[in-house]
C-alpha cells in the first residue's frame, strides 16, 4: 500500500533532521570561529602545548597485519548480527514455526560459534602473540 | 527532490573519491558515497538494505579498507607507480561500453519517453503522497512463485526480509544456513593467513614475516 510505505519513509524524517542539524552545527561552529576569531599565528602559538607531544616521524607507516585481522573478524561477526535483525523481528510472530525458527538460528549461530572457538583457541584475540 | 539531492551527491562523492590522490581521503569520500546510496535504498523502499548498507559497508568494510590502505602504506601518493600506460585509454573505452549498456537497459525498461527524464519521474512516485499503485511494487509481487509471503507493505522492511528468509516454505532457508558456512570459511581463512605462527612452525619464517609486516 502506498500509504503504508510512505509512513515508513516518513519515519526517517527525524534521521534526516538530525543529519541536517549536525551539518548546521558544524558549519556554524567552525564558520563562526573562523570569521570572528582573530588569527595572528606565531610559532609559539602553533607549537603543540599541553595537547600532545611533538610527533616523531611520519604517521604514514605500515601498520601491522593484526589490525587487518581484527577488522576481518569484525566484518564476519557483524554480518552475523545483520542476519539476527530480521530473525528477531519475525520470531515472535512466527506462530507454530517458532521452534523451527529457533533451531534454524541455533544452527546458524552454532556454525559460527565453531569459528569463534577456533579464533579464540588460535589466540587471534590476543594482541601480543 | 530527495532522489536528485542524494543521487547527485552520490555521483559527486564517487567522482571525488576517484580523483583524490590520497587514498585515505578517497576512502572517506567512499563512506559519504555509501551513505548517499543508503538513502537511495530508502527511497526505493528497501529499508533493511539501507540499514545493512550503513552497518556493514559504511561501518565494517570501510574499517577494513582503511586498515588495508595503512597496511599497504599508500599514504604518500606515487605517480611513478602507474606503469600500465594502456590502462587509462582502456578504462575510457570500457566506460563508454558500460555507459552504452546502461543506456540500452534503461531505454528498454522504460518504453515511454527518453531515458533520462523517465528515471526522474519514476523515482519520486515512490514517495509521492497520493501516488497511484507503485509500478515497482506491483512489478515485484506479480511473480507469485518467488515472493509468496511478501506483501507490498512489508516488502523491503526488516519484517518482510525475515518472513521470506526464515519461512521454511521459502527457498532461502538453505542459502541462509550456507551463508554461515561461508562466514566460517572467512573466519578461518583470515586467521590462517594472518596468524602464520603455529607452535610447530619454525621460528625463522615467522620472524621474517613479522619483520615484513611490522
Amino acid at each position: 500500500m502506498p500509504g503504508q510505505t510512505n509512513s515508513l519513509l516518513n519515519s526517517y524524517i527525524p534521521v534526516l533532521c538530525m543529519g541536517l542539524m549536525a551539518l548546521f552545527l558544524v558549519v556554524v561552529f567552525v564558520g563562526l570561529s573562523r570569521i570572528l576569531g582573530p588569527q595572528r599565528p606565531t610559532p609559539q602559538k602553533l607549537a603543540p602545548y599541553e595537547c600532545g607531544v611533538t610527533p616523531i616521524g611520519s604517521a604514514r607507516e605500515r601498520f601491522p597485519i593484526k589490525f587487518y585481522l581484527i577488522a576481518m573478524l569484525f566484518i564476519v561477526f557483524d554480518i552475523e548480527t545483520v542476519f539476527l535483525y530480521p530473525w528477531a523481528a519475525t520470531f515472535r510472530h512466527s506462530g507454530g514455526m517458532m521452534l523451527f525458527n529457533l533451531f534454524e538460528m541455533a544452527v546458524f549461530v552454532g556454525i559460527l560459534l565453531v569459528g569463534y572457538v577456533y579464533v579464540w583457541r588460535r589466540g587471534a584475540f590476543e594482541w601480543d602473540n | 527532490m530527495l532522489f536528485l539531492l542524494f543521487g547527485g551527491s552520490a555521483l559527486v562523492t564517487g567522482i571525488t573519491m576517484v580523483l583524490f590522490p590520497n587514498p585515505v581521503r578517497s576512502a572517506l569520500f567512499l563512506v559519504l558515497n555509501l551513505f548517499c546510496v543508503a538513502v537511495l535504498y530508502l527511497l526505493l523502499n528497501a529499508y533493511f538494505l539501507a540499514t545493512v548498507q550503513v552497518i556493514v559497508y559504511a561501518g565494517a568494510i570501510m574499517v577494513l579498507f582503511l586498515f588495508v590502505i595503512m597496511l599497504l602504506n599508500l599514504g604518500t601518493p606515487d605517480r611513478s607507480l602507474d606503469k600500465l600506460r594502456w590502462q587509462q585509454p582502456a578504462a575510457v573505452g570500457i566506460a563508454v561500453v558500460l555507459a552504452a549498456l546502461f543506456g540500452a537497459v534503461i531505454y528498454q525498461s522504460v518504453p515511454a519517453g527518453p531515458p533520462a527524464s523517465a528515471m526522474m519521474v519514476e523515482a519520486p512516485t515512490l514517495y509521492a503522497p497520493r501516488a497511484e499503485p507503485n509500478p515497482m511494487l506491483t512489478n515485484q509481487i506479480s511473480d507469485p512463485n518467488q515472493l509468496r509471503a511478501i506483501t507490498p507493505d512489508t516488502m523491503g522492511t526488516v519484517t518482510g526480509i525475515g518472513q521470506s528468509l526464515y519461512n521454511p516454505g521459502e527457498a532461502w532457508l538453505f542459502p541462509f544456513e550456507a551463508t554461515s558456512i561461508l562466514l566460517l570459511i572467512a573466519v578461518i581463512g583470515s586467521v590462517v593467513l594472518a596468524k602464520r605462527r603455529l607452535p610447530g612452525e619454525d621460528a625463522s619464517a615467522a620472524g621474517e614475516r613479522e619483520g615484513g609486516t611490522g
